[in-house]
């Protein structure tokens, strides 16, 4: 199957071996996206490869710079001002709202709902990215964060408008969880299907909603409370069976939260810099760091060696979509042909980041 | 078909110059119900406002290719909102994203399954020419190395809009076409060698037939100068 699928989320492809309808031996080929993105980063200076951390995961280019950001800033340790955390998380959350709706829009096209789910999820994925164009001048690839800060403030009247959106966003979701929360055929196309085992997750180093859905409540904004998640209100949803449904509900419940989030940065978001003070020259001393955070995928990390040049010596890109995706074997053993495709689309992978 | 309905009056306009109608016959003579027109012009009219592009999505500028065929953007109101997951059924292949080295020959393969008459839009800057990762070694550095590009879009990514855009030159340029002339008629289904991917390169690493290399504009090499001790 594949590199050329309608459902393989890009150019993936899978070796199956089949019994009948039955899949019997699986076997994920990639590589065929690997852009060469460690090693160029590994030949220019640190900010130069911040607008090619957009392109790793192409769904949420906020929280690839902020990852990138957060490592970065350990090497030199810049105070991030107030203001600047703020809208970091504001990002952030706004980013897992786009990739956690179009992802859903994908799975339920995955499960044969051509069409209209997911031109649901981008009418409102639309209004998100007007916000990211807003701030940053691009759409998708925005290179909004450099260390210590933000590259601009946010034009005049933005927050409003970023209000307006979060307060409109639950609507829009009770009339998704409508459509298809309830509806029987995907219950019965999802319940039950592709499980993941609690010991399998934590022992392959599942994260992100996947391992949440496999009912291990494990949340880097709790755990490692970066930024300055400490302040926020918010609960973590987990599934309980590990199946299919389970991991696209999660899914569901998380925008909850982060709208939730969102309310409260939006509310309490004060004024001043947006800018810490950065040495204008970035060049580390000799040192290794390991910045992370919970991106909508998963834990999202970047882990650097400098050797006291302005380029890294060693930069390695932790995706979750590659270390989420080596399980697929294990949930799609015994399963139908048809249900592999939707187990695919309930990892939730982009090819951008697996294959870097 | 209805007599003065929009569709009768395009066809009206755009009567073939090498024949002496004038206004009074075209106009009598459709009042009988006949349409004086060249084959040429109906054909291109109707190819290029019924396009149908390939479901084919490789990198990051795939997801504007979909956001310009959801609501917003609307494709279909250019009448190519038909995406056909099949090479077999589809006649624009939009190549969106980066092509690496071990994707070309896939790629070129599914357009050889195409069938005439196809058209090709190289969509962002990947696809013109690598792009942001034109130094990298697994990237190759423009699709047209191997396929006719009939529309260049930069961008990265191009926005929707852009790709509407170039929905409608590649629809001007449909309509240029004449049917008796064009090889994509005349010659059969244009297939193209399918490159190998030996691990570290293509094999070969172009198609003469479609590009070559950019000649020098000064006939000599340019030999950097000597770099001096700082
Ligand atoms: S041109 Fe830019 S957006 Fe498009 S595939 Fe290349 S890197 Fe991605």
């Amino acid at each position: 199957m594949g590199p050329h699928h309608p459902s393989t989320h890009g150019v993936f492809r899978m070796d199956v071996k089949l019994d009948g309808e039955t899949v019997v031996d699986l076997k994920p080929v990639f590589g065929y996206l690997h852009r060469n993105h460690e090693k160029l980063a590994e030949d220019m200076s640190y900010l130069a490869s911040m607008p090619f951390t957009d392109r790793l995961d192409y769904f949420n280019s906020m929280t690839n710079n902020w990852a990138y950001a957060l490592a970065a800033e350990q090497l030199v340790e810049i105070e991030v001002p107030e203001r600047a955390e703020y809208l970091r998380v504001i990002m952030a959350e706004l980013t897992r709202l786009v990739n956690h709706v179009s992802l859903v829009g994908f799975f339920v096209n995955d499960l044969g709902a051509l069409g209209t789910p997911l031109l649901y999820a981008f009418r409102e994925r639309e209004k998100i990215l007007d916000l990211f164009e807003q701030a940053s001048g691009a759409r998708m690839m925005c290179n909004y964060f450099r260390f210590g800060g933000l590259r601009c403030d946010v034009p005049e009247g933005w927050l409003d408008r970023a209000r307006e959106v979060t307060d409109r966003f639950p609507k829009f979701l009770d009339e998704y969880e409508q459509l298809l929360c309830e509806n029987e055929i995907i219950l019965s196309r999802t319940q039950g299907i592709g499980k993941l085992s609690r010991e399998l997750a934590i022992s392959a180093g599942i994260t992100g909603p996947m391992l949440r859905a496999s009912g291990v409540a494990y949340d880097l904004r709790k755990v490692d409370k970066y930024g300055i998640y400490d302040r926020f209100k918010f609960r973590v949803p987990y599934g309980e069976e590990g199946d299919c449904y389970d991991r696209f509900m999660v899914r569901m419940l998380e925008m909850r939260e982060s709208i939730q989030i969102l309310k409260q940065a939006l509310a309490d978001i004060p004024e001043g810099d947006i800018m810490g003070k950065a040495p204008r020259v970035f060049k580390p001393k000799p040192a290794e760091v390991y910045g992370r955070i919970e991106g909508p995928k998963g834990e999202l990390g970047f882990y650097l060696i400098a050797d006291g040049t302005p380029k890294p010596y060693r930069y390695r890109v932790r995706p979750p979509s590659l270390i989420n995706l080596t399980v697929l074997r294990d949930m799609c053993l015994g399963q139908k042909i048809a249900d592999a495709v939707v187990i695919l689309g309930s990892i939730d992978i982009v090819l951008g980041e697996v294959d870097r | 078909m209805v007599e003065g309905s929009a569709d009768l009056e395009m066809t009206t306009q755009n009567i073939s110059p090498g024949m002496d109608l004038d206004d009074k016959t075209r106009a009598e003579l459709e009042r009988a119900g006949v349409i004086v027109t060249r084959v040429d012009f109906l054909y291109n009219w109707s190819r290029s406002n019924s396009v149908w592009p390939l479901t084919f999505g490789l990198a990051c500028c795939a997801i504007e290719m979909i956001a310009s065929a959801t609501s917003r953007f609307d494709m279909s109101r250019f009448g190519s909102e038909v995406f056909r997951p099949t090479p077999r059924q589809a006649d624009l292949m939009i190549v969106s994203g980066t092509v690496t080295k071990k994707m070309a020959p896939q790629v070129v393969r599914i357009y050889n399954q195409m069938p005439e008459p196809k058209w090709i839009i190289a969509m962002g800057a990947c696809a013109i020419s690598g792009g942001p990762f034109k130094q990298g070694y697994n990237v190759l550095k423009g699709i047209d190395r191997y396929l006719p590009v009939d529309v260049y879009l930069p961008g990265c990514p191009p926005r929707p809009e852009a790709v509407l855009q170039s929905l409608n030159y590649l629809q001007n340029k449909i309509n240029d076409q004449d049917i008796k002339a064009d090889p994509a008629f005349t010659k059969g289904r244009r297939q193209y060698p399918v490159p190998e991917f030996t691990g570290t390169d293509l094999e070969p690493p172009y198609n003469p037939e479609v590009w070559s290399p950019p000649e020098n504009p000064n006939g000599e090499p340019v030999v950097p100068p000597k770099k001096t001790a700082a």
